[in-house]
């Protein structure tokens, strides 16, 4: 049997594959499978919409031609607009590589709680943008899973558009063309990459405790 | 149990083997492997604020990086594993491959795969705004993009996936056919081989397929890590030890040293890597009783891969002079060397008290490079550099340049690991003592300086071997080489 080609075969071939994959994918599969996954639409709250709208009031000609704002009091399409905004912009997360600079999950040692906030949690990610979900696996920069309305969007476009300007000492490299030629005017997947950061954590009740730690304090913000 | 010699000796093995598509393998090899490495430098130099293409869309570095990682798996070790395949399945099962067409328009289907999975990663993210890609997008309902997905390692564009996976399906039975038409007893190298081509197929399938259409957050996780690790563990692993257990006897001229050890190490690796997965993702919310079990799997691999080292060691015993004299060999137990080192670092890292610390760091970074380039690519170099000259009719164009490739990779990929283990030391402890974010960034500055230069040195040594190449096919001979008779048995 150990030798054989049956043996090896069905046996280590596809037995063990499929022990293993049972244990350790399937398990957790059905464990969470009570879990509803939830939509881009659904995942869009009252805070993401502020900072959506805000977008539109603060690079307007930008969010006008990129993708057009709908009525002010329109809260259906306002939603419907922060979601479109969101699957963009984890695209582009996505398809920029941002992901393997930046992980999305604090974890409960070394102190991230305190730097970080609220550890994760599953329900966190079950939804469609954590599919496949982004927890990450190298962090050359800071965790970002709770850094939604943590810096202003003009912030972000800057950081965007040259990083060093606002961090002298940073490795990030510059994504100049998610603008139309200056920081004020971010393109559509500028736009839709500042709504996708501007969520992250947006789902928590509190924001993140920075301001109580002193050493993160003296930081230049 | 069968030995290589009586194998290769019994048929005309140039019948058997096509020598022209292990060579168009191994080129196709070395050509990808150079992107990669032009890739990993970009990143490197982006690091440490020396890249002068900062700014520029489709040399972004991010995207760059994703190209350095399936490069290198994809189109350098997949080809140059293709191309050894090639050569060891027909010679050791006295049977062709199923078909000699079927093997060529692989090998073209497979170049397609891997050039394309890099132009949707670099060109994808571009396109993702116009218009016929949202058009499409909204109509076929789809949630993902022309370019990367987002899975280390199964980056390759969805719209590649069915193709890579048929590809597969088809590598798979272009060599299950001699296999099955061959006579029992197997040996080893087939065992590996077997499973490897069933492992590959299903893993791709799990992790391009199960995390982008099926399950989403910390279900996704664990397919992912299960994914990524089944990658490194069942598809480059195996053919790995499996190529070592061919080529190392043939070198040595005897039988590998113990039957049983070989076995332990097969059984023992089938049955423990695949249960790895998770350890990818400690302290995340996927269970704890999961994270558990991953953590014992992967110290049981630790013993597995211990039987496997002594065994190799067993069958040195006595011929440890051909480590000095024979280079094929020595780059074989150069590679073998570093995989335990590996192992053992990867024993200590999987510890929850060591993830704490060095998760997210460079460590891992390192570690992925001693066993990616200090291990597989050392093997295959190995192999190339012993399979060449009998590919090509001739002799090497220099020894010295040879020796060189070989001291730049291996010091190369030595002093990157270390640095990198040891930035990643540093970067926890920043890290967790809470100091500011630009302070860990400042004091990994030197660490990534001499990463860039230990890479440069890693590069070198590959220019050095194709450039050696380049004069071996022009039939060139280079004075020095004319005046060693002795170059039969330094390659083997
Ligand atoms: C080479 C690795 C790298 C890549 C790629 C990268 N970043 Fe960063 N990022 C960093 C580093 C380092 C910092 C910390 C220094 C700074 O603020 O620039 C940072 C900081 C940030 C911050 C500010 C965090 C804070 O509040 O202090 C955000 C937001 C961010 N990155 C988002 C992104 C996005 C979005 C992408 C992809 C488009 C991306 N990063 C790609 C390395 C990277
Ligand atoms: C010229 C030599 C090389 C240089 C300069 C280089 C550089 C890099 C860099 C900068 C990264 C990103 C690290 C990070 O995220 O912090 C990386 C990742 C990686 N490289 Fe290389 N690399 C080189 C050669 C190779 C080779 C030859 C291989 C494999 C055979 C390889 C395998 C990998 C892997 C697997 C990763 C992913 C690591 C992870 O995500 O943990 N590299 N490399």
């Amino acid at each position: 049997m150990f030798e054989s080609k049956a043996g090896i075969l069905f046996i280590a071939g596809i037995g063990f594959f499929a022990l293993a994959f049972v244990s350790n994918a399937l398990v957790p599969v059905l464990m969470y499978r009570d879990l509803p996954e939830q939509t881009a639409e659904e995942v869009v709250n009252p805070k993401l919409l502020y900072q959506v709208k805000e977008l539109s009031w603060r690079f307007p000609v930008a969010f006008e031609e990129h993708v057009g704002a709908p009525d002010e009091d329109d809260d259906a399409a306002w939603k419907e607009t922060a979601a479109s905004l969101l699957r963009l912009g984890r695209q582009v997360y996505i398809g920029e590589g941002c992901w393997h600079c930046h992980s999305q999950f604090v974890r409960p040692v070394s102190n991230e709680s305190k730097r970080w906030g609220p550890v994760s949690k599953t329900e966190e990610y079950e939804n469609e943008l954590q599919r496949p979900v982004m927890f990450g696996t190298r962090r050359v920069g800071p965790d970002l899973s709770r850094e939604g309305g943590r810096r202003s969007s003009d912030w972000h476009a800057v950081h965007f558009f040259n990083p060093e300007w606002v961090s002298p000492d940073s490795p990030m490299p510059r994504y100049t063309w998610l603008f139309d030629g200056s920081p004020q005017r971010p393109n559509k997947r500028g736009l839709a990459l500042i709504a996708y950061i501007q969520w992250l954590g947006s789902w928590l009740d509190s924001y993140p405790y920075y301001e109580e730690l002193d050493v993160l304090r003296e930081q230049d913000f | 149990m069968i030995t290589n010699e009586t194998t290769s000796t019994t048929t005309d093995p140039s019948e058997l083997v096509d020598e022209r598509l292990v060579r168009w393998y191994f080129l196709a090899a070395c050509t990808f492997l150079g992107v990669s490495m032009l890739g990993g430098l970009l990143m490197a130099f982006q690091l440490v604020h020396w890249n002068p293409l900062n700014g520029i869309e489709l040399l972004a570095p991010g995207r760059w990086r994703m190209v350095h990682t399936n490069a290198v798996a994809y189109g350098f070790l997949a080809n140059a594993f293709l191309g050894a395949l090639h050569w060891a399945v027909p010679r050791l099962t006295l049977h062709q491959v199923a078909s000699r067409a079927l093997s060529y328009f692989i090998f073209f289907a497979w170049q397609a795969i891997v050039l394309l999975t890099a132009a949707g990663i670099i060109f994808g993210p571009s396109l993702q705004t116009s218009q016929w890609v949202a058009a499409a997008a909204s109509k076929y309902h789809l949630a993902m993009s022309l370019g990367a997905q987002g899975l280390e390692w199964g980056e390759t564009p969805f719209w590649i996936d069915p193709v890579a996976l048929l590809g597969l399906a088809l590598v798979a039975y272009n060599f299950m056919v001699p296999i099955a038409r061959a006579k029992p007893p197997l040996y080893v190298t087939m065992w590996y081989f077997m499973a490897a081509f069933v492992w590959t197929f299903l893993t791709y399938a799990m992790g391009n397929l199960m995390p982008e259409y099926h399950v989403a957050g910390t279900s996704a996780g664990a397919v992912g890590g299960l994914f990524i690790h089944d990658l490194v563990g069942l598809f480059v692993t195996p053919l790995g030890w499996g190529l070592m257990y061919y080529f190392v006897p043939i070198m040595l001229k005897k039988p590998i040293w113990s039957h049983g050890l070989s076995l332990v190490g097969f059984w023992g690796l089938a049955f423990f890597y695949p249960l790895n997965g998770i350890h990818h993702f400690l302290y995340t919310p996927i269970p704890m009783f999961l994270q558990y079990g991953a953590v014992i799997a992967t110290v049981a691999v630790e013993l597995v891969v211990t039987t496997v080292i002594v065994n190799f060691f067993g069958t040195l015993w006595g011929n440890g002079r051909a480590v000095v004299t024979n280079l094929p060999v020595r780059w074989f137990y150069t590679g073998m060397i570093f995989y335990f080192l590996t192992c053992l670092q990867c024993a200590m890292q999987v510890t929850l008290t060591f993830q704490k610390l060095i998760h997210f760091t460079d460590w891992v970074v390192g570690h992925a490079h001693l066993v990616m380039f200090g291990v597989f690519s050392m093997w295959l170099f190995g192999i190339m550099t012993y399979l060449f000259p009998r590919l090509l009719g001739r002799n090497w164009y220099s020894h010295a340049l040879l020796e060189w490739h070989y001291w730049l990779s291996a010091l190369g990929v030595l002093v990157m690991a270390t640095d990198l283990i040891l930035a990643g030391l540093f970067q926890g402890y920043f890290w967790a003592s809470l100091q500011p974010w630009d302070v860990s960034l400042v004091g990994s500055y030197p660490f990534w300086v001499t990463r860039v230069f230990a890479g440069l040195a890693m590069f070198l040594g590959f220019l050095c071997f194709v450039y050696n190449l380049w004069m071996t096919y022009r039939g060139v001979r280079s004075p020095a080489a004319e005046a060693t008779p002795a170059s039969a048995t330094w390659l083997g």
